[in-house]
């Protein structure tokens, strides 16, 4: 514990603040905030519980980006898996993902109406499942980043090679850095430096940002997820920024490497290629999704099930696509509290713990 | 076998069951109202005293924990039910609910915890029940404590009295409980450990009498922990409370566990501390007394009430301000 309070220190934290403040007015001659994006959920969360957005200096925003994998994933997901339950497959899931809303259904909607469908806290639950009934066919939801995406393959290659044949992937993997590049891409949508994900950056490693400083001039700052690690990536981001500069930096050096987890990487490229993929509110990026290789298409769900994760239309009354694109903050959309809340959600961002409409719900005072 | 676990005859009101209540219940709580097990209690109630009654069950597991077991918890959780109201815990009631197949070692020790955490509280057992189910039909065993107590004068305790400025105190770390049934069950290993709280509050309730017209408001945190009780507090009135975190008191044991676990602790239960609302000027007196304590050791305040309607809000280790949120749903099962 001693190890985690020394990422808790109020002192330090106090200093920092300070510093924060003098940068910030540096940079007031901009005469606009400085927007920075934190890409990924588990800092959404982290800055909402911490209320490290009351302490920054005003002219600079913090904008909650994509980075939650079970809000990026179109709500034509949900409604596939659903119709695979109610075929009879045995449906593996992470939590986050069952009380999502699909368009008629969630998944525990669907398991109230007797469909199976299991919660696995990792994706070994999965090869219990379908080793414990070899009779049924059983279909892991494998969702999420970089970072979810390295244990299921792994999961992937214990069933191959166990001689599973009755386990396959409903796969909508997700790749971050084409999201960053679809986000500063749109006009609409001013974004001054990323907060980079931690988890997401040890597999990857912090020079996969180099793009974006190079093209983009956007400083890239990974950062971890105590409240002293984010209040120092925001203060190397300001200074970065007071300096006219855009660099990677890594602050984060005791989990994350520049090159990333080489390992993992070459597992990944092993079993899965680059494909297009639809993202909530984005719409579909051009090769910012994983996919199983032709090789092992005998276990694409997809393909052994026939069924086609379509573009089904999202539910207009939610706003979570913008709330990902940062265009808008959870208060702003007219449900949020009112008809929409953790134990009535309308959209992911509400259910997931690391959805940003339940950082704000949870912990936002104002 | 048959000598060492419990069988559904046990309950059956026959030779077996008159056995066991003699064996195990009169011998530790029959020379009071219990002697000669009549039907019910007769207790000499003092005359004109308000008396206050409470009842509770305990469905705890595993049923044995670090710190304690079901026996002291379903007493001490009675026994401050009682004392948060101001009352002086006097009589208790004792329903077991037990399956078949239950060792007879492990009723022996709760019984005896019960014995001993009821000697400690000053409360006697004066009736009670013994049923069996069978095997699969229940965990273990439950029980369920019911309590009397008679009310103290000068507390007049409400959520309505409590008003902007004053204080909030706790009397020592909390979540040790949750933690410590929590990491039990899920084998959980943690170095520095953590063990239960469970303990009364009652003398915590008497040290502090002489300011009871200040004082607002008491009460346990249990279930849902301090996030639920000062959710309570506020809610629906025109009062919020402010927290700040580096004044809240968390075990090293607690805080390791809560990590691990991805819990967050102000919404864990305690069962042996109290938290009391009361005017400023009484405040630091109060800390003093609980503090020269075992059970208030580690007494501290960790807020304020203001005047932001209805809110609970915590100033976090960075300065800024986040809500506490009432926990949604049922965050730890069967920790009581
Ligand atoms: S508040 Fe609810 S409906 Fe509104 S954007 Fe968030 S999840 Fe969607």
């Amino acid at each position: 514990m001693k190890y985690i309070d020394g990422f808790r220190d109020p002192v330090v934290a106090a200093g920092i603040r300070a510093r924060l403040d003098a940068v910030a007015a540096g940079l007031q001659a901009w005469n606009r905030p400085v927007n920075i994006m934190e890409v990924c959920g588990s800092h959404t969360m982290a800055i909402a519980r911490y209320g490290i957005r009351d302490i920054l200096p005003k002219n600079v925003t913090l904008i909650s980006g994509p980075g939650c994998p079970v809000c990026v994933t179109p709500t034509s997901y949900i409604d596939t898996a659903i119709t695979l339950a109610e075929r009879g497959v045995i449906v593996v899931s992470f939590g986050d993902m069952i009380a999502v809303p699909g368009s008629s259904s969630s998944l525990a909607g669907c398991r109230a109406r007797g469909g199976t469908v299991e919660i696995g806290y990792s994706p070994m639950r999965a090869i219990e499942l379908a080793e414990a009934h070899p009779d049924r066919e059983v279909v892991f939801l494998a969702i999420g980043f970089e970072t979810t995406t390295a244990p299921v393959v792994a999961m992937l290659e214990l069933a191959i090679r166990r001689g599973l044949r009755n386990l396959s992937l409903l796969t909508a993997f997700k790749l971050v850095p084409p999201a960053l590049t679809a986000l500063l891409s749109d006009p609409e949508i001013r974004i001054d430096a990323f907060l980079c994900p931690a988890h997401v950056s040890a597999i990857i490693g912090a020079d996969a940002y180099k793009p974006f400083v190079e093209t983009w001039k956007v400083p890239c700052v990974v950062a971890g997820f105590e409240p002293l690690d984010i209040l120092y990536g925001i203060l190397g981001i300001l200074e970065q920024a007071a300096c006219g500069e855009a660099a990677v930096a890594n602050l984060y050096a005791r989990v994350v490497t520049a090159q990333g987890n080489v390992h993992a990487q070459s597992l990944m490229a092993k079993y899965l290629e680059p494909v297009d993929a639809a993202w909530r509110g984005i719409g579909v990026i051009p090769a910012s999704g994983l996919g199983l290789r032709p090789e092992y298409a005998d276990y694409d769900a997809g393909r052994r099930h026939g069924v086609v994760v379509g573009l089904g239309a999202e539910n207009p009354a939610c706003a979570c696509g913008e709330v990902l694109k940062g265009k808008q903050r959870p208060p702003d959309c007219p449900l949020f509290g009112a008809a929409c809340t953790p134990d009535h959600p309308v959209g992911p961002c509400m259910v997931s713990s690391e959805g940003t409409c339940a950082a704000y719900f949870k912990y936002i005072v104002n | 076998m048959s000598e060492q676990t419990i069988q559904l005859g046990h309950g059956g009101g026959g030779l077996l069951s008159r056995d066991l209540i003699q064996r195990e219940i009169v011998s530790r709580f029959g020379d009071g109202a219990l002697k000669g097990l009549p039907d019910g209690a007769t207790l000499p109630v003092p005359a004109g005293r308000a008396m206050v009654f409470t009842t509770d069950s305990f469905v705890v597991q595993p049923l044995e924990f670090p710190g304690g077991n079901i026996g002291d918890l379903a007493v001490h959780g009675t026994v401050n039910d009682l004392a948060v109201c101001g009352a002086r815990p006097r009589w208790l009631s004792l329903a077991l609910i037990l399956e078949e197949g239950l060792a007879l070692t492990t009723l022996r020790r709760v019984l005896d915890s019960v014995k001993k955490a009821a000697d400690d509280c000053g409360v006697s057992v004066v009736t009670g029940d013994t049923k069996v189910v069978a095997h699969g039909q229940c965990d273990g065993m439950y029980v369920n404590t019911a309590g009397i107590g008679e009310l103290m004068d000068g507390f007049e305790l409400g959520v309505g009295r409590v008003a902007a400025g004053d204080h909030i105190l706790v009397s020592g770390p909390v979540g040790d409980h949750g933690m410590a049934v929590l990491a039990a069950r899920e084998g959980i290993r943690i170095t520095h450990g953590v063990t239960s709280d469970t303990g009364p509050v009652h003398r915590l309730v008497q040290g502090v009498r002489e300011w009871a017209p200040h004082i607002r408001f008491m009460r346990d945190p249990t279930r849902g922990g301090l996030a639920s009780v000062l959710n309570e507090v506020v809610e629906g009135q025109a009062t919020g409370i402010l927290l700040r975190e580096t004044d809240l008191p968390f075990s090293a044991g607690a805080k390791a566990a809560a990590e691990m676990l991805g819990v967050d602790l102000l919404q864990v239960a305690s069962e042996g501390r109290m938290i009391l609302v009361c005017a400023p000027p009484v405040s630091e007196a109060i800390l003093k007394v609980w503090r020269g304590m075992p059970e208030g050791r580690g007494a501290v305040k960790i807020g304020e009430v203001t005047a932001t309607k209805g809110r609970v809000i915590l100033e976090t280790i960075t300065g800024g301000r986040r809500l506490v949120d009432v926990p949604r749903g049922e965050l730890l099962p069967r920790i009581c």
